[in-house]
């Protein structure tokens, strides 16, 4: 189905933006059926360790520091203590914890993280675009990214502009996020559609088609700064979307949900979700992320319970 | 855009698959008997002939207990206990005592909910998912709206008296062992009939678990008596002189039967039938919300639903890609064991109905239509198991488009304009419930306008409430179940 809405592209060409229309009841429904599942032994501790590899652990407050960042930089690099490893390596079932995707920080801490990560597989992300908001002229956010980028970030989350978007102006919407592309340049672009702002389900979809048509590398949900942030429903909209530009494109577009998703069993129901509704090609941190800060630890203290049959020591794990 | 780190095909080396481990509901709260007996006048009984059969469970062929065999003595019993509390202690209750029971009934299931769902599962075949978030709190459910009733139904009409019937005999299906005698019981007692009531013979040990629970809720002796046995003490049943009043839910074919034999006695007659309903989507429908329904429709409870919609009507110009995200959808259906908490699909109800499903989907097969099954996981070894399946491009002359086939067997056709899509839909022997996909809301009004069918879902399906009449046109059946219009069919207004 057409709804008439097409972006110019800049060669002039005319592109339609496919939005299909979503019933939110339905939707809510299939988005309920992924927590209806019960993922147990060593189904659950193979999906604990993927969630943990899929964590971009965030920190984005007025109150970072370079001494904050450092000590974030150090959780993502060694999420357990040796002494915790150790204790584990004794049981059948151990593996050795894996670190986290990335560290998702401020342009101003990209410098911080990037040397506290030297060395690791760990990459760097940074919002950008004037995030949360992104009310900014667009030359100063595209400064925004350039900077981020030259400092040496591996990712860039920015924001779409909601204000163009909620006033029908889609060709701006586009046109923005093909010029943060371009500043990219090589560095891995997600796009943040800020679905609490977007409100209605059918505005998520049209974002989200909007946002892979102009280069997104990843859509990802929400800055965390508005509630709601992910939620399975909306989750599952821009997979579809995602699986449905795949298969007219061939293009592999990655999935990331921010906000909201707190402790290991939410993240499962995720990732049943994903793997449902997309197949196992998607259950990589190549393709799906989760935007989370208190996550790993949850994860962390399910990894022992699973390993070892008992509660950890809540005082097992750093807070950060 | 195509970067080699940004494509799947660089991890295809150590591609994640994620198994679902088993996770088996726990069946220890359940208590089987290994000899059950009859329930007659508050009692528990031996059957006169001390007959007995067999139950087992379909996920596994394993017997699970025996039941006894109703003879025609053992109603007789049944129906004089009916008689004697109808005409006595139960006549003499208010209606506000009445409602007390049936709240009492209801708390009860719901207290013991765990129990319900599990030994449903177990004795039916259907998932633990269904019959723990849909046929036990439905089950629950009817029994508190009826009860809120029962208090109510002498302002009903202003002026006159509403009476109810005297004994209503019950034939339960084994589809939704506990829902339907919850559909049949509830409004029944609620305006002061007595009940005999049967529940069909692979699925009887929830009806008797419900019977302890009506025990224990202290209705009066002889209010509801249960007797278990096959189809000849259900004829027993619907032949007994002093029933003033036959409720069945089953094949078209042993409702025809009914209909006959009660045709020259004072029998007051529901029945609820048989179903080929059609699911019309379209081309400006929701389209990924449209598959959902569409699975659901057909794939709930294994299809062995009256209204499961086996008909799927697609407009032509969105059904390549419509087929091709059922397709998608469906290949992520897990079947397996039903007592498995992410099993979709579970076991058919019987050897006898599996054989007769795939006795249908071969000669579909052989009739050359395109044919497609698909399954997340393999099929168990042991017990009666099919894959979810459609036919597409079916014409509307197909067996297969016109027989029900009570089994997760789906028949897709297209159509090109609204007309053709109500026409193809109520081409059909029954009526009883249709689907309607599209968020051009005037579009949906004036489908179902047009529609011949006792329940019309739009944009979504299988959508069940207590306050909802549910019944069909034709073949579907007579009457309706549910809501006013179920309490209705319990009263004379005098």
């Amino acid at each position: 189905m057409q709804n008439g809405i097409s972006i110019q592209k800049h060669d002039g060409v005319h592109v339609p933006i496919l939005a299909e229309p979503i019933d939110e009841v339905m939707l809510g429904e299939r988005a309920l059926s992924f927590t209806r599942r019960s993922i147990k032994k060593q189904s659950k501790l193979a999906a604990i360790y993927k969630c943990i590899e899929m964590i971009d652990l965030t920190t984005l407050e007025g109150a970072d520091t370079i001494g904050k960042v450092r000590q974030l930089c150090s959780k993502a690099r060694f999420p357990v203590t040796a002494e915790f490893s150790e204790e584990l390596s004794h049981y059948k079932n151990f593996k050795a914890v894996p670190t986290v995707a990335a560290v998702c920080v401020y342009p101003a801490m990209v410098a911080t993280a990037k040397e506290a990560l030297a060395g690791t597989k760990i990459r760097v992300a940074s919002v950008a675009t004037a995030f949360p908001a992104g009310q900014i002229l667009l030359e100063t956010r595209l400064r925004d990214v350039r900077d981020a980028v030259s400092a040496g970030a591996d990712e860039i989350d920015m924001v779409i502009n909601r204000g163009a978007f909620l006033t029908g102006d889609y060709q701006t919407v586009y046109d923005e996020i093909v010029q943060v592309k371009e500043v990219c340049g090589d560095t891995h672009l997600k796009v943040i559609l800020e679905t609490g702002e977007l409100a209605t389900c059918d505005n998520v979809r049209l974002a989200s088609e909007i946002a892979m048509q102009a280069g997104a590398d990843f859509i990802k949900t929400s800055t965390g700064k508005v509630s709601p942030a992910a939620t399975m429903p909306v989750t599952l909209i821009m997979l579809q979307a995602i699986l449905d530009f795949y298969e007219r494109t061939g293009k592999i577009i990655g999935m990331k949900p921010a906000g909201g998703i707190r402790n290991a069993k939410q993240a499962i129901h995720y990732l049943c979700m994903v793997n449902e509704v997309m197949g196992p090609r998607w259950l990589t941190p190549e393709l799906f992320r989760f935007g989370a800060s208190s996550l790993l630890n949850d994860l962390l203290k399910q990894v022992y319970k699973q390993i070892t049959g008992r509660y950890a020591y809540e005082k097992s794990f750093s807070l950060d | 855009m195509a970067k080699v780190k940004n494509s799947a095909e660089s991890v295809n080396g150590d591609r994640f698959k994620f198994e679902y481990a088993p996770a088996p509901e726990a069946i220890d709260m359940v208590k089987i008997k290994k000899e059950n007996k009859l329930f007659i006048n508050g009692k528990w009984v031996s059957g006169k002939s001390e007959k007995f059969f067999e139950t087992i469970n379909p996920a596994n062929g394993e017997k699970l207990a025996e039941l006894t065999e109703a003879d025609a003595q053992d109603v007789d019993r049944a129906v004089k206990a009916a008689r004697k509390a109808f005409n006595g202690e139960w006549s003499k209750i208010s209606g506000k005592e009445r409602g007390r029971y049936l709240f009492r009934i209801a708390r009860i299931i719901q207290e013991r909910s765990r129990e319900l769902a599990v030994l449903e599962t177990m004795d039916n075949g259907k998932p633990i998912k269904e019959s723990r978030d849909f046929d036990v709190p439905q089950l629950a459910a009817n029994f508190f709206y009826f009860a809120g009733w029962a208090d109510k139904l002498e302002y009903l009409f202003n002026g006159k008296s509403v009476q109810p019937l005297g004994i209503a005999g019950q034939i339960i299906p084994w589809n939704f062992p506990l829902l339907m005698a919850a559909w049949k019981l509830a409004p029944a007692l609620a305006a002061g009939n007595c009940v005999v009531l049967k529940p069909a013979e692979t699925t009887s040990l929830t009806a008797l678990l419900l019977t302890e629970i009506i025990e224990e809720s202290g209705l009066p002796a002889g209010v509801v008596n249960v007797i278990t046995g096959a189809g000849k003490t259900g004829a027993a049943l619907v032949n007994h002189p002093d029933v003033d009043k036959i409720a069945f839910t089953g094949s078209t074919e042993v409702g025809k039967t009914i209909a006959r034999s009660t045709v020259k006695s004072k029998k007051i007659l529901t029945l609820e039938l048989g179903g080929k309903s059609a699911h019309i989507v379209y081309e400006d429908a929701a389209i990924e919300q449209a598959v959902e329904a569409v699975v659901g429709g057909i794939y709930f409870n294994q299809g062995h639903v009256c209204c499961a919609g086996s008909r799927l009507l697609v407009e032509e110009s969105i059904a390549p890609v419509f087929v091709h995200k059922l397709k998608h959808r469906m290949a992520s259906l897990r079947v397996g064991d039903p007592l498995d908490k992410n099993t979709d699909i579970g076991a058919i109800n019987s050897r006898s109905e599996l054989d007769k499903i795939k006795k249908l989907v071969a000669a579909a097969r052989n009739e050359g239509y395109e044919y497609f099954e698909t399954a997340a996981t393999a099929l168990p070894e042991k017990g009666y198991f099919i894959n979810p399946c459609f036919f597409n491009n079916v014409a509307s002359s197909a067996n297969i488009c016109r027989r029900e086939v009570f089994g997760p067997v789906l028949a897709i056709q297209t159509f090109r304009t609204p007309a053709e899509a109500i026409k193809k839909a109520n081409d059909t022997a029954y009526g009883l419930a249709a689907g309607i996909w599209s968020e051009k809301g005037s579009k949906i009004h004036k489908t179902a306008a047009g529609l011949k069918a006792g329940v019309i879902w739009a944009n979504t399906y299988n959508k069940f409430d207590p306050a909802s009449p549910f019944g069909g046109y034709n073949e579907s059946g007579w009457g309706r179940e549910g809501g006013r219009h179920g309490l209705l069919s319990y009263v004379e207004v005098k």
